[in-house]
């Protein structure tokens, strides 16, 4: 099994130990995780597309056809990512005028958008391709304890170009996801909210999408979530960082330990806390998930 | 009154509208760039009621709704409140009439954008992705963090093939990209 690896932006260049994380992750489970050579941002759908669409439709299908040159499908660990590359990809397979449109512009630089390949998120490779199963029959180690889990907006949203079966207003994948690493998903109140970064937000309004965040860690505190698990970078990164920012601006401190997905399934594999890169967390990991850690395996 | 339409949904504003501000072939003009369905909107407010930022900040997507159809083309451009959107799509998935409300908030911000409504700090961005192919380019601090973790020093991304860059370039130039977001220097 293999796939072209969508880094994005901020992965690669805020917290590469999602990066490193994944890659450890995925070659234990025999995964391929190809470099997509020359790949750009996405663009981000919040921003890039609110700010010239079919400058984004361009730019996403180009690198769409990165992954078409190579033969195959595309994984991505950021929501944001999917949701432009997926749609993106959708689109252009769906409608004939908009992708003659599109491969104009491409021939400028001597390429084509064929529609060749599907685009996934990595949960969608854990959930559909490999199988609740076959990854639970890779856990080492029990993580006994309660968790908060972020869907986050667009890896389930807009539900006409998603592939999940569940109702968006109630999702039950990740909780299943994350159950037989015996970790407790815990309902809090706006579960399913935004983290508050997306649509140009963060960079626009960041003193609004720090209420989102503020808002979504005062719940997850309500009913005493040992950690924060979420399934996109960005997301991740408004969590991480954002706790550090809402301290300073506003002295409130949570200190909840932010994991990715691929983080947490690496812990239950065996992997130390270090390996997945907890140390390069803004908030405080290593610690708290050690304690978590020595405290299942009583 | 003659010339003067008073709009209940206004009333958070405390506006009143001059029947020759209205501009009605907006909402026809956005249902032919792909926003079907936008004439059909009935203001029940199920939008504004799923939204985040309408709990949290003074943005009413039904109001956005309601100029649309109004037509209040400039004053919904000018608006800062058209970018405390995150894109979250409840109003979308939950629109009775099946209304594209965050595509509607894309296409009005393309708008505001191409006519100079944008905010600062987003040219700013816009800027890096037109110099470096990343809207958040690699910096000092993470390529330490990279070399540590074992990984390359810089992505193999756009940051790392020169072409692949010169490609993006291209594309953002084909679409007068640049000189939108370069020219404000």
């Amino acid at each position: 099994m293999e796939y072209a690896f969508f880094l994005g932006c901020i992965a690669p260049n805020r917290y590469p130990n999602l990066e490193a994380a994944t890659h450890k992750v995925m070659n234990a489970l025999g995964v391929k995780l190809l470099d997509m050579e020359g790949a750009s941002c996405c663009p981000a759908p919040g921003v890039l597309r609110s700010f010239h669409r079919e400058l984004w439709l361009a730019v996403g299908a180009r690198n769409i056809t990165i992954a078409e040159e190579m033969g195959v499908d595309i994984t991505t660990m950021c929501s944001g990512c999917y949701a432009t590359l997926k749609e993106v990809n959708d689109l252009l397979k769906e409608r004939e005028e908009l992708r003659k449109k599109v491969n104009e512009a491409l021939s400028k630089i001597g390429r084509e958008y064929k529609g060749t390949v599907e685009v996934k998120h990595i949960l969608e490779v854990f959930y559909f391709d490999l199988g609740i199963d076959e990854v639970a029959s890779q856990v080492k180690r029990k993580i006994s304890a309660k968790a908060a889990l972020h869907y986050g907006c667009h890896l389930i949203k807009p539900t006409v170009h998603r592939r999940w079966t569940d109702s968006c207003e109630d999702p039950r994948f990740f909780e299943a996801l994350v159950e037989f690493m015996g970790v407790t998903p815990v309902d809090y109140r706006d579960k399913l909210m935004c983290c508050g970064a997306g649509g140009g937000v963060r960079s626009g309004s960041p003193e609004v999408a720090l209420t989102y965040t503020m808002n979504k860690l005062e719940s997850m505190r309500e009913v005493g979530a040992e950690l924060l698990v979420n399934a996109c970078q960005f997301c991740h990164l408004q969590f991480d960082l954002g706790q550090v920012e809402i301290k300073e601006r506003y002295g409130k401190e949570y200190n909840i330990p932010v994991i990715f997905y691929t983080q947490l399934l690496g812990l239950a594999m065996g992997f130390s806390p270090e390996e997945m890169g907890l140390q390069y967390n803004r908030v405080e990991a290593v610690s708290p998930v050690k304690a978590i850690l020595e405290r299942s395996a009583e | 009154m003659a010339g003067v339409i008073r709009c209940g949904c206004m009333s958070i504003t405390q506006s009143v509208v001059k029947a020759e501000d209205l501009d009605l072939s907006f909402a026809k003009t956005l249902e032919q760039l792909g926003i079907e369905r936008v004439l059909t909107c009935m203001q029940c407010g199920t939008c504004t009621a799923s939204c985040p930022s309408g709990r949290y900040a003074a943005y009413r997507t039904r109001l956005v709704l309601r100029k649309v159809l109004l037509g209040l083309r400039e004053e919904i451009l000018s608006d800062p409140d058209l970018w405390l959107c995150t894109t979250c799509y409840n109003c979308q998935e939950r629109c009775p009439r099946r209304i594209d409300v965050v595509d509607l908030i894309i296409v009005l911000r393309n708008m505001a954008f191409a006519t100079g409504h944008a905010r600062e700090r987003h040219v700013q961005i816009s800027r890096f992705f037109v110099e470096t192919g990343h809207l958040v380019p690699i910096n000092e601090e993470n390529m330490k963090k990279r070399r540590e973790l074992g990984l390359s020093e810089k992505p193999p991304t756009t940051h790392s093939f020169p072409k692949a860059l010169e490609e993006v370039k291209a594309l953002a130039s084909y679409f007068g990209f640049d000189k939108i977001v370069l020219g404000e220097r």
